[in-house]
């Protein structure tokens, strides 16, 4: 199959000249597609598979498989041993790793350059040819538990967090958490995640990232020989969960917890994510998240609850618009010393009321922008994390020329977009507020018994 | 040029590398000493100062001042407020980065070439025109106190605090540099003004830079940036040693997986069996790769999550550090492999074959450090700071394949001492004794 295209990063507009890695693009005849990110300054490359395939896809009852699959990849596979892969890494002087998100599982090796042929040779052999014992099963799923303890467990605000995403989705598996339910985590087993594996894994379901130090024909030449071979898998599906119906009901929670020492609220809108050829509401909506909550002292929610009024020690407001479905719009505000968590959440919503009035200071937005444009300077210093957004903006439905579009998409963003934006998404129907405090904090006075 | 070559036989697989950056030493007009690597293809510059002596020098009673002081250097600097410090850096587009530390105050800044000497003024004016409003010295304090309070309540938190005070009670090492609710709140604007002349000071200064600026060009900027700053700050603390008592304290806390910090006394940089202590740890309990403790807790026992050693070289004291999460009824287990590993390494040493093993990939992951102009900025820092040759970078693998099992046997059986092992334990563990 012929090279599809080659193109240097678009530049934008403004008066930085702006250096981007170049990219060349490529599928196989399996349906693998292939993505080249050059940075020939050191002799190093980062080598990833992703697949379009995370906790989202999970049957029911199964939660955290995609994310066990992960760490059971590590083992045997029909040509090498279990831990080889990383042994063979490590020799080689490289490392590896793998991660799990709601859209996509990612696997890559950070290697030097002349070792792309050896990782290859190895992911290859894992895409088709698991090969796990039921012996794996038990330690490595203990493994994932004491993980979830670590990460969750032990972390009120964790824990509240998977609380509040499981009431922001009514339906939609968003809801489910990466890691797992604890209770599901102890019961899954070796079929679960060969099923999985089945279901999900192949070249059609994968994207190659080659990022660094590589000629991308002989990069293509590469995964000719390694992941041309591998058939195709029938049983891969386009993505289609099922949808959230309408919410017609603003979600409130309080939870307690004795280890929360600073209590805060957490309001979240449900949001429309970035959808391919057509990304200009989320970057509007990535843009309010900056003008928003962006840095304390410049950022609206900072100036009027942190500076103008001193209601609340820390404000931030979040937006990720790379995701498959619909995503999640977030506002925080931390109360300062006696404040209390109603008073702070009226505080937020007055600002954000005035906000719209009074829309977008210019000023503000052209820093902003200069911002984003200097990012792209920054970022060029760092080609695995150029990778790594490459990798998740495909996995998430994006295509190659949408992620060049996106940052002039974000510069021809107005300020009548960003309150636009904001009218459209700051719905309480379909919002969860959340409340985090130490159950000594409770606003009511309990009656002595 | 940041290209790094590789001079070996590339056919087998093991690597010995050797990696060759050009970094020049620049000497400003004013005489400030920085390392620089010439690295034109991006239109920024990546400069990394660290004041050596950090939130030790805090004076006595006043913990928690250059903590503070720190998140209040770009709360306002001479004409500007803190709302107007960032409007003028979010305009520059530029990045300055604080970080305070036991051993040293670092600043992490990147430039846009095109903005480069507006950018720089900025910052001075941040160091030597910091303007310290009470306005603003409330609004982080208040931040800083938060922080404290939320700490109190984490256990890998508790589990750090307990274990520095547990080895080195009142030394500056013993308590958390952030200081507690009370001496926060206590601290004046003298009291941070003081601390910033203690330890942001020309006496104690190391620069690296990577990126597209010529060293012409570095030497003014220094001395423009840092030029203005006192002479000398304060004394440097005392060094203190790890007692050699074995020790386990058990901290309670109602969490379902309990965290534990272990160690006892370390190696300095400056040992001569240094390269093979730190072959050692690498391969014993080194996060790079696979360790053996990994193999023994993780992989074939399931009884963590992840399990880590590190050798630790603080200005004045040195330590074996570790650390393990495991649930309540497992972390005893958990602590018994532990032990047990510590014996058979300091008993046995490595073999042959994780000894060669651990060399090549140590060898083979060197080169790949510096593959940009922030962490080559970072490394040349580090390397000054611990008194290494303007060329050490092309020995290093050197020293490293130079170690034998001989050396490492030696080493283990002088560095590692289960008896004198100090854990610190915070959850609620099943079957641990606590040593009265």
């Amino acid at each position: 199959m012929a090279r599809i295209f080659t193109f240097v990063a678009a530049l934008f507009a403004g008066t930085i000249a702006t250096q981007a890695a170049e990219i060349t693009t490529h599928t196989l005849e399996n349906g693998m597609e292939i993505v080249v990110l050059e940075d020939h300054r050191a002799p190093v490359v980062v080598h990833m598979v992703w697949y379009r395939v995370g906790s989202a896809d999970e049957p029911r009852g199964k939660s955290g498989i995609a994310h066990f699959l992960e760490h059971l990849m590590f083992k045997a596979t029909d040509e090498l041993e279990s831990g080889e892969f990383s042994r063979i890494v490590a020799e080689n002087g490289g490392s590896d790793n793998a991660f799990t998100s709601y859209d996509y599982t990612g696997y890559f090796q950070r290697i030097a350059a002349d070792r792309l042929d050896l990782v290859m040779d190895m992911e290859a052999s894992r895409m088709d040819g698991l090969a796990l014992v039921p012996a794996d099963i038990p330690p490595e799923r203990e493994v994932v538990i004491e993980e979830r303890n670590q990460r969750t467990e032990n972390s009120p605000g964790a824990l509240f967090g998977e609380q509040r995403r499981a009431a922001q989705f009514l339906n939609h598996p968003y809801g489910t958490p990466i890691i797992g339910w604890k209770h599901e985590a102890h019961d899954l087993s070796l079929e679960d995640a060969m099923d999985f594996y089945a279901e999900h894994y192949g070249p059609n379901n994968a994207i190659l990232i080659v990022a660094g130090d590589a000629d991308p024909d002989e990069v293509i030449r590469l995964a000719e020989t390694h992941y041309g071979p591998i058939a195709a898998n029938p049983n891969v599906e386009v993505r289609e969960r099922v949808a959230e119906p309408p919410q017609l009901a603003e979600r409130r929670l309080v939870m307690e917890d004795p280890r929360v020492a600073q209590p805060y609220v957490v309001r979240s809108y449900l949001a429309p994510e970035r959808d391919s050829g057509n990304q200009e509401q989320a970057a509007a909506l990535t843009l309010l998240a900056e003008v928003l909550g962006g840095t304390g002292a410049t950022s609206v929610l900072g100036q009027k609850l942190e500076f103008d009024r001193p209601i609340s020690i820390y404000t931030s407001a979040f937006y990720s618009g790379r995701s498959y479905d619909d995503t999640t719009f977030g506002l925080v505000i931390v109360p300062g010393d006696g404040v209390s968590l109603q008073d702070a959440e009226a505080a937020l919503d007055g600002a954000v009321a005035e906000f719209i009035e009074e829309g977008v200071d210019q000023e503000q937005l052209d820093r902003i922008k200069m911002q984003l444009r200097a990012a792209r300077i920054y970022e060029a210093d760092n080609i695995s994390s150029l990778a790594r957004r490459y990798g998740a903006a495909l996995t998430s439905g994006l295509t190659v020329e949408d992620v060049e579009a996106w940052p002039e998409i974000l510069q021809a963003v107005t300020g009548e977009d960003i309150v636009a934006a904001a009218k459209d998404v700051f719905i309480r129907e379909n919002a969860v507020t959340g409340w985090l405090r130490g159950p000594s904090e409770t606003d009511t006075v309990e009656a002595t018994q | 040029m940041i290209r790094i070559i590789f001079a070996a036989c590339l056919a087998t697989a093991a690597l010995p590398a050797r990696a060759a950056v050009d970094i020049v030493e620049v000497t400003s007009p004013g005489g400030i000493t920085a390392w620089l690597v010439e690295e034109p293809s991006i239109p920024f510059v990546a400069l990394e100062i660290r004041f050596q002596g950090g939130s030790s020098l805090d004076a006595p009673g006043k913990r928690g001042a250059i903590n503070l002081m720190s998140g209040l250097l770009e709360e306002g600097a001479g004409d500007l407020d803190a709302t107007g410090f960032a409007t003028a850096r979010e305009s520059l587009a530029a990045s300055y980065d604080f970080d305070v530390f036991r051993d040293g105050v670092s600043i992490s800044a990147r430039f846009l070439t095109e903005n480069r000497d507006e950018a720089a003024a900025l910052l001075r004016s941040a160091l030597v025109e910091t303007r310290f409003d009470d306005v603003a010295i409330e609004r982080v304090r208040a931040q800083v106190i938060s922080g404290i309070r939320s700490d109190a309540n984490d256990p890998n938190e508790i589990a750090r605090r307990s274990f520095a005070e547990l080895n080195f009670g009142d030394h500056p090492y013993g308590s958390a540099e952030t200081g507690t609710v009370e001496s926060v709140s206590a601290l004046t604007r003298d009291d941070l003004i003081a601390a910033r002349d203690a330890v942001i000071a020309r006496d104690r200064i190391f620069v690296g830079a990577a990126g597209d600026i010529t060293p012409e060009d570095l030497g003014v900027l220094l001395d423009d940036l840092l030029g203005g700053l006192p002479a000398e700050g304060a004394p440097q603390i005392e060094a203190v040693a790890v007692p050699e008592d074995g020790f386990l304290e058990v901290v309670e806390l109602d969490v379902p997986q309990s965290v534990a910090f272990f160690g006892h006394g370390g190696i300095s940089r400056e040992d001569p069996d240094f390269f093979p202590a730190f072959l050692l740890n690498e391969s014993f309990g080194g996060s790079g790769r696979q360790s053996r403790l990994s193999d023994e807790v993780r992989e074939k026992r399931g009884l963590t999550y992840g399990i880590g050693t590190y050798l630790v070289d603080y200005d004045h004291a040195d330590m074996v550090l570790g650390q393990v999460a495991s649930a309540n009824d497992r972390m005893a287990e958990a602590i018994a492999v532990v032990r047990d590993e510590w014996a058979r390494v300091a008993e046995m040493g490595l073999s042959e074959e994780e000894l060669a093993s651990i060399k090549t990939y140590l060898t083979g992951a060197y080169p790949l450090r510096f593959d940009g102009n922030g962490p080559i900025a970072r490394i040349m820092v580090g390397m000054q700071m611990n008194g290494l040759p303007i060329d050490y970078i092309n020995t290093r693998n050197d020293k490293v394949n130079a170690v034998t099992v001989e050396d490492v046997k030696r080493v283990a059986a002088r560095l590692y001492d289960p008896d004198a092992l100090r854990f610190v334990v915070v959850g609620q563990p099943e079957g641990l004794l606590a040593t009265e």
